[in-house]
């Protein structure tokens, strides 16, 4: 498979017939792994990077898993294409930018991928719409004792899997829920609600992982701790605090309709009034309309199947993607004319709010 | 105040104090303008205090210390520089420093995750593989036939296990 046809082949998050899930768009679990007795990326010599890279390359690319996907080195990959890459979450902002003797793994479905020599030899990941971190974690179990099974991973009894960095020790596992929580946001909440997750020893980051910025009242919640509990221990006490966000963007939004739903079905009507009208959007701006409108879909004023089409458009109106369907490199402001240009058309035919449904409280 | 508390960072004078408490434990991170801008400590979406206190938690005794990790050459003043580790044997090297770092990091000190099984009893098999190989030669260095037929049958059994194991 080559890169051109991976990103015009349907992926798990564009096209994903679960976009049911109300609260959890993704689930996403990352192992990191190292190989024994090589020095880690970040302190490795070239010769001694593009060893790892041939070695991982070749095991990662004969598991079943990776059947048919793509296999390729950075250097191998135009700015565009890597940009694409980032903004579906197969590769990280960090691998991206890196230098010589890193590559990536991608499954045919872009479930799983593979970077290689980003902080560490491996960062084995699967991607999953909605809620699964059960499936997450069995696919992803599954596809690290596959790998085990041809390549020697640095590991010590006392300290599990060895990893560059001592904040990833133990398990090396990183799982996370992106979540959208508009009304949490719109009420204010969501400083408090950050603190009380911090608390409980998880972190919560913006939508493209650490230092990004939370359009869309988007979120990603993940564990912070990788030794001293087992995998299934630390998905345990994930789950629990997503479960608890959602009861409290649930209470959230009954609050919202309950206390002045003529201002919340105003948000809701101006942003399907601008989607379908308007000139110029910045990516913040289209973000944060897709929201309402998706909120919207939640609270049962849009028909239930149009929040794939919010979800995937989250992901066509960044920039990558829009230079790409337009076939060009644009300046930011050109790039706001043709966001709006592609929301206008995608808006067109969607079908009207209807508030009825909301105010009776239906929902 | 007599005696200003310096950014645990870069030694300059601290303005921006921050407390956060993990798992019941308190973590108290003092910090320069400067590093606090470029940790992101300021935007309220999160960052990771974790990594902010990794690097404050080396004292410049032990990052000076003539300690080195004899595979990769790493010394605890690159780890001060860089927040990484060289190579998995760095974990063994640095064990007196790391073992305070860890303390606080983590729910706990000792791993009761997964275990890559199949990899250990592959390295297991090699190891007992070589120790058998020595123990034959000198077996048949000694002129003790017996044994070195014993040692002979065994290599031979676990050479057939390790090939069932196909290793890069």
């Amino acid at each position: 498979m080559t890169i051109a046809s991976l990103i015009d082949s349907p992926s798990e998050l564009t096209d994903s017939s679960s976009s049911k899930s109300a609260i959890v768009l993704m689930t996403r679990i990352r192992l990191a792994r190292n190989l024994a007795g090589h020095p880690f990326p970040g302190w490795a010599k070239p010769a001694q990077r593009e060893r790892v890279l041939e070695a991982c390359r070749e095991a990662v690319g004969a598991t079943a898993f990776m059947k048919k996907g793509l296999g390729v080195g950075l250097d191998e990959l135009g700015e565009l294409e890597k940009r694409i890459l980032v903004e579906r979450h197969l590769i990280s902002r960090e691998l991206s930018g890196s230098k010589q003797g890193s590559g990536v793994v991608i499954s045919k479905d872009q479930a799983f991928s593979v970077m290689i020599n980003e902080e560490d030899h491996l960062r084995v990941q699967v991607l999953r719409a909605g809620f699964q971190l059960k499936k997450a974690w069995a696919a992803i179990n599954e596809m690290d004792s596959l790998l085990e099974e041809s390549l020697d991973f640095a590991f010590s009894a006392d300290l599990g899997y060895l990893t560059a960095c001592p904040t990833n020790l133990g398990t090396g596992m990183r799982a996370s829920a992106m979540m959208h929580l508009p009304a949490l946001v719109i009420a204010n909440q969501m400083e408090k609600v950050v603190r009380a997750v911090n608390q409980l020893g998880m972190v919560v980051r913006g939508l493209f992982g650490e230092g990004s910025d939370a359009s869309g009242s988007i979120f990603q919640i993940s564990n912070q701790t990788t030794l001293g509990e087992s995998e299934e221990q630390i998905l345990k006490r994930l789950s629990g605090v997503l479960q608890s966000i959602i009861e409290h963007e649930l209470n959230a939004r009954a609050r919202l309709l309950e206390a002045d739903p003529g201002k919340l079905f105003d948000k809701i009507g101006r942003a399907y009034g601008i989607l379908q009208n308007g000139h110029v959007l910045s990516s913040n701006e289209a973000m944060n309309l897709l929201s309402l409108i998706r909120l919207g879909v939640d609270l049962g004023m849009f028909p239930d199947g149009k929040r794939s089409v919010t979800d995937r458009l989250f992901i066509e109106a960044q920039p990558g993607h829009l230079q790409r369907a337009q076939k060009g490199e644009f300046e930011a402001g050109q790039r706001d004319i043709l966001r709006a240009e592609r929301l206008r058309s995608e808006f067109a035919n969607f079908a009207r709010p209807d508030f009825t449904l909301s105010a009776n409280g239906n929902n | 105040m007599a005696n200003p508390l310096k950014c645990d960072l870069c030694s300059k004078p601290a303005t921006v104090h921050l407390t956060q408490i993990l798992d019941n434990k308190v973590h108290k991170v003092d910090l320069c303008e400067e590093c606090a801008q470029e940790k992101g400590v300021t935007d309220p979406s999160g960052f990771s205090l974790a990594d902010l206190l990794l690097k404050a938690s080396l004292n410049p005794d032990q990052a000076s210390s003539g300690v080195r990790c004899e595979q990769c050459g790493f010394t605890p003043a690159d780890f001060k520089k860089q927040g990484r580790f060289g190579c998995p044997a760095c974990y063994s090297a640095f064990k007196g420093i790391l073992d305070p770092m860890l303390d606080g990091m983590h729910k706990g000190t000792v791993h009761s995750g997964k275990v890559p099984q199949k990899a250990l009893e592959r390295r297991s098999l090699y190891e007992k593989l070589t120790k058998l190989e020595v123990d034959l030669s000198e077996a048949i260095k000694a002129e003790r036939y017996e044994d070195a037929a014993r040692c002979r049958d065994e290599i031979n059994q676990v050479r057939q296990a390790v090939e069932q194991k196909p290793s890069r």
